[in-house]
């Protein structure tokens, strides 16, 4: 039953990692930028349901997911617009500019909501949980169910509309996706758009887990890099992959082991580390023939 | 063309309107020029980062404390001025801003500090400058550094009279889940200690990193080790996942009590009253202490920063904490480090949560330990007390089965 439940466990803690990567796997894997800034984004779409909760009452949460979508994205784009697009090509640039403007969000949503954590209640239908031999708490279907959704909206995205599928031209091959016309520089920017609002919506999401704080991101950053690298760039099922994996391991590490939280993460990375030796463009690698 | 402008301008008004916001942030020393006329006092605390959700609170009691210092003629008729510095829930940071308020600033105490961690760090700095430090928080004892002074409960005046009271309530078996850093490890082990030489059992044990925020794991581990009590020494936030999670798996008050001792009024404020009520915390004070001196603390606390602000142990001991340094420097006459020292044992003041002792010989004061049960409303009762306030031990040496803690 023990195990039973942590199988459990890492299922909802690999949707906690998918949907804070999955925003990432654009950004990073498919224009190759850096932005240290997209933890920061999460804690956006937090702070933006702890908002709309005077508004809202108990279904801030759900109000605040399109909201959330909208803010990150709108955040992203200001930062692609005036910063990121100056420094395409420059991947070292582009990590020191947006950790600095991490900071710099970061020490703004200090001054607006103060440096104390704040909390977002869960609406009621989503306190208490599954008993079916295992306990499964209604927040993390949500999530779960949260995690699919974002990325089964995706993919018929990329599949299915014009402008998913010209994303996935300038992906493949940048230059030939601009010699046949279609405008890279648009394109880049909904990419920004989409993988900076699907922050916001992890964002929401965190807060029926735990407090809501300036820092909030920063604590999901490396995890969700982690997810991105191993799945290999720009691979959504490489994504999902990672993350239940990720997750699930993490979850039996710290219940097998006394004193298991900071040990799981150690065995996390060592494993990563080990896997990135093996294969270090990740489980799914792009095959392009784009001049690079 | 006129896109690159107008991204220009937008650039220029994104980053004044972040500085602007910036530059906006309280900052309570910026009063700034000091003369002959005050005295600097250093603030330390974590204004920033996991702890911030308690540290700034002990802050805000501190500042009270000085406005009340110096509204009754401050210290040898010169008036404190506080330095507020953000020791940033980094521990190294703390180290820093000490070494800068001594140096810098040349403050004639600072009061400061709520981890063990950040004491630790702190404490080679001012023992090195001679310098003098006033640490607000109950914690782990085995120390008694002739530079600081503890207004906080040590252990045989928190923790061990909490054992006792869950030791008369029957249970015989605890799981311990505490932050990964030394004030939960050293307490474990006393914890351990104690129930070893009580018939107690010890069901399980697991630290998690500061700031963690997934305890489903552990929460699994209660429910297959399925102890009589749960001892929490979870510090910061974390407290507020780990008692979501408790709640969310289905476990209450009644299937998995837990007590705490750094869960006080704010951070039950934080978890949600409705997540936590009926789970016990050991403290030395709650905003519900009977007392007149109490009344009046929590009024003007509420006074200056809001009404539906509550008043908690560690802000109560940080406020103590200036309320005893003015007094013995009064009575030593001079700020000077070794005069205050020599002046403080023995001084005794009627603060919120009763008579307040300073033991010369360990520099922490004398506590009455205090149980308290978490209610709905987010206050917390007193189900139980020592009766009168405790001697510091924090050695324990007075305790047998405590031998070979201290080494």
């Amino acid at each position: 039953m023990g195990t039973l439940n942590q199988l459990v466990i890492g299922a909802s803690i690999g949707a906690v990692l998918l949907l804070a990567s999955l925003g990432l796997t654009f950004t990073f894997g498919q224009m190759g930028v850096i932005n240290m800034a997209h933890g920061e984004f999460i804690m956006a779409g937090a702070y933006t349901a702890y908002v709309l909760q005077p508004l809202a009452g108990e279904q801030a949460v759900l109000v605040a997911l399109p909201v959330a979508f909208a803010v990150g994205g709108v955040l992203g784009l200001i930062l692609e617009r005036l910063f990121i697009r100056r420094f395409y090509g420059r991947p070292l640039d582009t990590l020191l500019l947006t950790w600095g403007i991490s900071l710099i969000l970061q020490q703004v949503a200090r001054d607006i909501f103060g440096a104390p954590n704040v909390q977002v209640a869960a609406p009621g239908w989503l306190t208490g949980g599954i008993d079916a031999g295992v306990r499964i708490p209604y927040n993390r279907v949500f999530i779960l169910v949260l995690a699919i959704g974002c990325v089964v909206a995706i993919s018929l995205y990329l599949s299915k509309l014009r402008q998913g599928r010209r994303m996935r031209a300038v992906m493949q091959n940048r230059q030939l996706a601009a010699v046949s016309g279609v405008a890279t520089g648009r394109v880049d920017q909904a990419t920004f758009f989409i993988g900076s609002g699907l922050a916001g919506v992890a964002g929401v999401a965190l807060t029926l887990i735990g407090p809501v704080g300036p820092t909030l991101g920063s604590g999901y950053i490396v995890d969700a890099f982690l997810v991105v690298v191993a799945g290999g760039l720009g691979q959504l099922r490489g994504a999902v992959i990672a993350a239940f994996a990720l997750g699930v391991l993490n979850s039996f590490v710290e219940f097998w082991t006394a004193n298991g939280a900071s040990f799981a993460k150690v065995v996390v990375f060592a494993v990563i580390i080990a896997f990135l030796q093996f294969r270090p463009q990740g489980m799914f690698v792009l095959r392009s023939r784009a001049l690079t | 063309m006129s896109s690159t402008k107008w991204t220009k301008t937008l650039s220029i008004l994104f980053l004044s309107t972040t500085l602007a916001v910036a530059g906006c942030a309280d900052d309570p020393s910026a009063s700034g020029g000091s003369s002959g006329d005050t005295i600097k006092v250093g603030i330390l605390h974590s204004l920033s980062g996991t702890m911030a959700i308690s540290e700034v609170t002990v802050r805000d009691s501190e500042l009270l404390a000085i406005e009340e210092v110096n509204a009754a003629g401050g210290v040898l008729g010169k008036k404190l001025e506080p330095v507020v510095e953000d020791g940033a829930s980094d521990w190294p940071t703390f180290a820093e801003k000490a070494q800068k308020l001594i140096n810098e600033d040349k403050v004639a105490t600072t009061f400061g500090g709520w981890t063990s961690a950040s004491r630790k760090a702190m404490l080679p700095v001012f023992e090195r400058n001679k310098a003098l430090l006033w640490y607000p928080v109950q914690y782990e004892g085995l120390e008694s550094s002739p530079y600081i002074f503890y207004t906080g409960a040590t252990t045989n005046q928190q923790i061990v009279p909490a054992l006792d009271y869950l030791k008369q309530q029957g249970k015989k078996s605890v799981f311990l889940v505490g932050s990964d850093y030394v004030f939960p490890r050293t307490a474990n082990k006393i914890i351990k200690a104690y129930a070893a030489a009580n018939g107690m059992t010890v069901a399980g044990e697991e630290y998690t990193p500061l700031g963690n925020t997934e305890y489903s794991t552990i929460v699994n581990k209660l429910g297959q080790a399925k102890p009589d009590v749960v001892f929490n020494t979870l510090n910061g936030d974390s407290n507020v996942a780990f008692f979501k999670q408790l709640r969310s798996a289905g476990f209450t008050d009644k299937t998995m009590p837990t007590v705490s001792v750094s869960v006080a009024e704010e951070e039950v404020g934080g978890i949600g009253p409705a997540n936590i009520a009926g789970h016990l915390v050991a403290w030395n004070y709650y905003q519900t202490t009977e007392g007149a001196t109490n009344t009046e603390f929590v009024k003007n606390y509420k006074a200056k920063y809001g009404a539906t602000k509550v008043t908690s142990d560690p802000m109560e001991a940080g406020y103590n904490a200036v309320k005893l340094w003015a007094a013995a420097a009064a009575k030593a006459g001079s700020t000077d480090v070794e005069a205050v020292k020599k002046a403080a044992g023995g001084i005794s003041l009627d603060l919120p949560e009763g008579k307040v002792t300073i033991d010369g010989e360990t520099q922490h004061v004398y506590k009455t330990a205090r149980i308290g049960l978490i209610q709905p409303d987010g206050q917390i009762k007193e189900v139980w007390n020592s009766g009168e306030p405790v001697k510091p031990d924090p050695y324990l040496k007075g305790y047998p089965w405590a031998a070979g803690l201290a080494s």
